[in-house]
């Protein structure tokens, strides 16, 4: 991918910050079949957005329950099973939403392009987005290695997920 | 027409950077008068015809190279004829100049030795202690006590007594950036994962303008800062209203708009001392109101301008932290009614 792609700075947020309100959970619906809405995330292929991302992880205390990646209260985000799902408007409403168990929701405190770059970080954590976009330092005390150098934890289906 | 800062001196450091820019300054322009004397002169002369040599024929030598025959030695003729008096007279005044040169060198030498001294004479002195922390793309001030409740935040501006000592002490949060008030001082890096000190004191009231001077990134052209010395009174006076809590809310509009602050992306980022806001990561938001300037000098603190920041910081200053949000107009507008009732 174009390294200018790659590092451009979308500094209003990219493409899915406006449909917020549409982030559907299933691809099943009655009537005409809807398109599949699976969507690449943009934010996953942009550097600059998973930097941010990264920014927001320790602002906003993602870290004080998930650490960084190796969880605590809160469950790891660096491994290959999610409770909640694995694909971004999962991931999203994970973080908009609040989950049972402790996840607080976030919405109207974050702003959702915010979001789509903390779920574009959270999937960086455990290697599923590009390599050359993915963060490649921490300021903390590196745990494992950076998140572009990690290997790839293909998430496991979450039970009852959507196919 | 006035000075440019770094000139126009209101502190004992600064003064001492100008005095040694004005000696240096002095000293270029008459080496380079003579110097461009001593080269334009002789190179404008015209070479007089009766100086040449000549050739067997009566004709000027012009220098032409012989060995053009077979068998004809090579010889490269001197246009000029040995003149061994004007070759001493020239050796005398070349190395005298070269002497001279030295001299001159050492002595800026000196000069900026005791300049660099110079810079430090605060060192020491009974002084006010400022703690300024480099952030992209704000600076974050506060004044430290030993008693918690005496203890100020604010951003972007600092108030210090005239003619006082103040130690400032430098950190930074992510990247280096460079504290410089022209007139006050020289430029002192903040060095994330280090403290680095400077000694300021500024002789005259005034306002003095401060910028970030080591590239720090996207905004590093829009941040800066103010220096604002009063005297002890009025120092003392603004050093009391920062120490309290944010002011209460009146008015309805006012009251709405502490709610929206509080429901909004603001509370994540920002601390307003006297409510349930925390936030540590923007600059402190208590005492707002009667700041000069908005976004680390970027904007002034009037109304229209609150207004688009809040809403479109990234359309003013891309690239800077702060995010854009979406408020209806009533709650923008209360929003700024609390805003700006922060004084």
């Amino acid at each position: 991918m174009p390294a200018c792609w790659r590092e451009q700075r979308l500094f209003r947020g990219s493409e899915p910050s406006s449909s917020a309100a549409g982030v559907r959970q299933s691809t099943l619906s009655p009537g005409p079949a809807e398109p599949n809405l699976r969507y690449e995330l943009p934010d996953a292929s942009n550097a600059y957005a998973i930097a941010q991302g990264k920014r927001l992880f320790s602002w906003y205390n993602c870290v004080g329950c998930h650490a960084h990646g190796g969880g605590g209260m809160g469950p790891p985000l660096m491994d290959a099973k999610w409770i909640y799902g694995s694909d971004p408007e999962e991931i999203f409403a994970t973080i908009v939403e609040g989950r049972p168990n402790g996840m607080p929701s976030f919405r109207g405190r974050i702003p959702p392009e915010q979001v789509w770059q903390i779920v574009a970080y959270v999937l960086s954590l455990s290697g599923n987005v590009r390599m050359d976009a993915a963060p490649g330092r921490t300021d903390e005390m590196q745990i494992q290695k950076p998140e572009n150098m990690r290997h790839r934890a293909v998430p496991q289906p979450a039970p009852g997920a959507h196919p | 027409m006035s000075w440019p800062a770094a000139l126009d001196p209101a502190g004992v450091q600064s003064a001492r950077i100008a005095a040694l820019w004005w000696w240096f300054f002095g000293v270029a322009v008459v080496v380079w008068t003579l110097v461009t004397v001593m080269t334009l002169v002789p190179a404008l002369q015209r070479r007089r015809r009766a100086s040449l040599p000549l050739m067997p024929g009566g004709e000027p030598f012009l220098g032409s190279p012989s060995g053009s025959q077979p068998g004809e030695p090579l010889v490269i003729a001197p246009l000029v004829p040995h003149d061994a008096a004007r070759e001493r007279r020239l050796l005398v005044v070349v190395t005298s100049l070269g002497v001279l040169t030295t001299l001159i060198l050492v002595g800026l030498l000196i000069a900026s030795v005791g300049t660099g001294r110079a810079l430090t004479s605060e060192f020491g002195k009974e002084a006010l202690e400022v703690d300024v922390t480099g952030h992209q793309f704000w600076w974050e001030v506060t004044y430290p006590n030993d008693t918690p409740a005496l203890q100020v935040a604010t951003a972007n501006e600092i108030h210090v007594p005239v003619g006082k000592t103040v130690r400032v002490k430098l950190q930074a949060t992510d990247v280096i950036h460079s504290f410089w008030v022209p007139r006050l001082h020289g430029k002192t890096d903040l060095i994330p994962g280090r403290t680095t000190w400077m000694w300021l004191r500024a002789d005259r009231p005034g306002v003095y303008v401060g910028q970030c001077a080591e590239f720090c990134g996207y905004q590093h052209a829009h941040m800066a800062f103010l220096v604002v010395a009063e005297e002890s009174g009025r120092f003392a006076a603004w050093l009391g209203n920062q120490r309290a809590p944010a002011s209460i809310p009146t008015t309805p509009a006012q009251t709405r708009g502490q709610e929206v602050f509080l429901h909004n992306p603001c509370v994540m980022c920002h601390n307003i001392r006297g409510t349930i806001a925390g936030g540590a990561q923007a600059p402190d938001l208590t005492h707002v109101g009667s700041r000069l300037t908005l976004a680390a000098g970027t904007l002034p603190n009037r109304l229209g301008h609150l207004a688009g920041w809040v809403m479109d910081a990234q359309g003013i200053k891309p690239g800077s932290n702060m995010p854009t949000n979406r408020l209806s107009g009533a709650d923008l507008q209360a929003l700024l009614a609390y805003l700006r009732s922060l004084t």
